[in-house]
């Protein structure tokens, strides 16, 4: 009797799943809905056969934009990961003060619309710009190109996605065992040495973290690329845009964009695997 | 060798506060030391000062008649346990221990075969290839003292290191470091706040309060001889009574409550000096009526703990609190809100002057 009663209750038991409904309908109508509809485009347009991927995967443009995407995605997470390590730390082990000043730039930098920040290093950079005056002034007849250049999207993707790697590894940082560098210490460990065979390994998971999610973030990149980067190095969102908004070749387009999600879906299954996605976000 | 870690004059202030002052000690080679007392007493800070992870403010440090003051945790050559062992989660148990002959410059082949010996000293032999969190407590335990004494330390330091661990396991694990050590015959400083580690493992101990040392003696010592009312009240269990010597020469003192005492001291001290004597609770016996030849005094029974073995009467002769340890069997004659009568001999007494 008591069995039966609680398989009732649990049964009827839907507040749960009601609660839940609101969200689950906007994800249904606003995100699945869609992504099967591009899915199926992929497939159907023009009409029904495999040509769409089968050109994007044979491709030689396609192919080369591909792995520009690659490339450039994991070059600038070396460089998030280059400038955000050592920021990272001094965050996680400077006086209280300093900490307090350095998250803040990084959290305002983070909460600052991208697009913002991609206009500013159009000011920045451009022909009219502070640096192109500067680099005049100081004796550059002919000052190089700044803008539209893979050095200023890749610039500006770097200062975007930075406060990703910077905020991973600092979490990860900052609940060290202040013990273990002790330890560490008393059993003869310091500098270089203390960094490598202690500190660096204790804060990987933060390194790993960080890497991904840049990473990941990067590959689909759109609207930074496009406005700052140079036209003949397109990364892949760019391509995609471009197929469907100036060629009209939704069919390509959607392939591309199916390809792009199964790549950053097999990434995020291969981290799963190694450390669970629950820990991505700290 | 006498005088193998010398601690002078050693002061540490944080701003206007002190946590240590003027402690001065010295420490044999071979020598199993505790420091014990309460928290924020300054035991901590002092093993960290020998550590080298806090400076003194003032003092010197020596090690085998060098000084050390000026040196780094990493150049000391001091091994630590610390409470939560600190055992580096990415290493496993052996790699641990090799980890400061890697910092020596010990060949992998060498050290990591060092290193499993130890661990089979400390009784882990086989466990080497494990993760900390794959270990347990007790376990971590043991390859922390494997990775501190691996490498020869010229000081073992324990820093309170059996805290999380529970009562059986604590107990072995006592026996286990006083075996290690002993068999090793490295000089060790440890820090606890339990005073049953302090009385079963060490030569001597060093009792601190308030950033000062109380004393320095050895176990039995401590708890017979305490030479101050915080180190008798802290260590075991005391009935304290203050009291006025009477009679110096003849051994007396008197409570106004309690009446004249005899006491065992050996130094005559002077009559009208203000002391404190102390009774162990175990030297006291309750019975009905009074006992010839002991001093005796009527208590009424306020509380009656048995634990079975033993049991604790605590009651209440005139305004002064008393507390009795008698045999579990024997408690049967009395009853809570009784009155008894509790007596002891005159070598029961012992007098603090401090």
């Amino acid at each position: 009797m008591g069995i039966s009663l609680s398989k009732l209750t649990e049964k009827t038991n839907i507040w749960p799943w009601l609660l839940l409904a609101p969200l689950g309908i906007y994800m249904l109508i606003f995100f699945v809905v869609p992504l099967a509809e591009v899915a199926i485009m992929s497939f159907t347009e023009p009409k029904v056969s495999l040509a769409n991927y089968q050109k994007v995967l044979t491709g030689a443009l396609y192919q080369r934009v591909f792995l520009n995407t690659f490339v450039t995605a994991a070059f600038v997470t070396l460089c998030c990961l280059l400038v955000g390590y050592p920021l990272a730390y001094l965050m996680a082990h400077s006086k209280p003060r300093t900490a307090m000043l350095i998250l803040l730039l990084v959290t305002m930098s983070f909460w600052t619309s991208f697009l913002v920040r991609t206009y500013s290093w159009m000011v920045l950079l451009g022909n009219n710009g502070p640096l192109i005056a500067f680099l005049e002034m100081i004796g550059f007849d002919k000052p190089p190109q700044l803008l539209f250049t893979r050095f200023s999207s890749t610039l500006a993707m770097v200062h975007i996605l930075a406060p990703y790697m910077i905020m991973n590894i600092y979490t990860v940082m900052k609940k060290i065992d202040p013990a273990l560098i002790r330890s560490a210490e008393s059993l003869g460990a310091r500098g270089w040495s203390l960094f490598r065979h202690v500190y660096l390994p204790l804060t990987a998971p933060g390194i790993a973290n960080g890497s991904v999610l840049v990473f990941v973030i990067c590959l689909g990149f759109y609207v930074t690329p496009v406005l700052l980067g140079s036209p003949r190095e397109q990364m892949i969102a760019g391509l995609i845009g471009h197929q469907i908004e100036e060629f009209l070749a939704f069919g390509l387009g959607s392939a591309m964009a199916m390809i792009l999600l199964v790549v950053t879906l097999i990434i995020l299954t291969i981290y799963h695997r190694r450390f669970g996605l629950d820990k991505l976000w700290g | 060798m006498t005088n193998y870690l010398q601690l002078s004059n050693i002061t540490k202030t944080y701003g206007h506060f002190t946590a240590l002052d003027d402690v001065s000690l010295s420490v044999d080679k071979g020598e199993f030391v505790t420091f014990l007392g309460p928290s924020g007493s300054g035991k901590t800070t002092t093993l960290m000062i020998i550590a080298g992870f806090e400076k003194a403010s003032g003092g010197k440090v020596q090690v085998g008649g060098q000084s050390i003051s000026e040196l780094a945790p990493h150049e000391r050559n001091i091994g630590i346990v610390f409470q939560n062992y600190a055992l580096f989660p990415h290493k496993t148990a052996v790699e641990n221990v090799y980890f400061p002959l890697q910092m020596r410059g010990v060949s992998r082949s060498k050290g990591l075969r060092q290193a499993e010996d130890t661990l089979s000293l400390v009784g882990l032999k086989g466990f080497g290839h494990r993760h900390p969190k794959e270990l347990s407590g007790g376990q971590q335990q043991r390859v922390a003292l494997a990775r501190a004494l691996v490498f020869e330390p010229s000081l073992l330091l324990l820093d309170e290191p059996l805290g999380a661990l529970d009562k059986n396991l604590r107990e072995q694990m006592q026996i286990e470091i006083k075996r290690i050590q002993r068999s090793l015959g490295v000089t060790t400083i440890f820090v606890t706040h339990d005073q049953s580690e302090a009385m079963s493992m060490s030569d001597r101990i060093v009792v601190f309060e308030k950033g000062r040392i109380e004393q320095v003696a050895a176990p039995l010592d401590i708890y017979h001889r305490p030479q101050t009312s915080f180190v008798a009240a802290f260590i075991g269990e005391s009935n304290l009574i203050p009291a006025t010597i009477t009679s110096g020469a003849g051994r007396t003192a008197e409570n106004s409550t309690l009446g004249a005492f005899q006491y065992a001291a050996t130094d005559i001290l002077a009559d009208g000096q203000k002391v404190t004597l102390l009774i162990r609770p175990e030297h006291i016996k309750l019975s009905r009526n009074p006992i010839e030849g002991r001093k005796n005094v009527r208590m009424i029974v306020e509380t009656i703990v048995n634990y079975g073995d033993n049991a604790l009467v605590i009651g209440r002769a005139g305004d002064i609190p008393m507390r009795v340890r008698m045999l579990g069997a024997d408690v049967v004659i009395i009853r809570e809100g009784e009155e008894c009568c509790i007596s002891w001999m005159p070598e029961a007494v012992f007098v603090i002057t401090k």
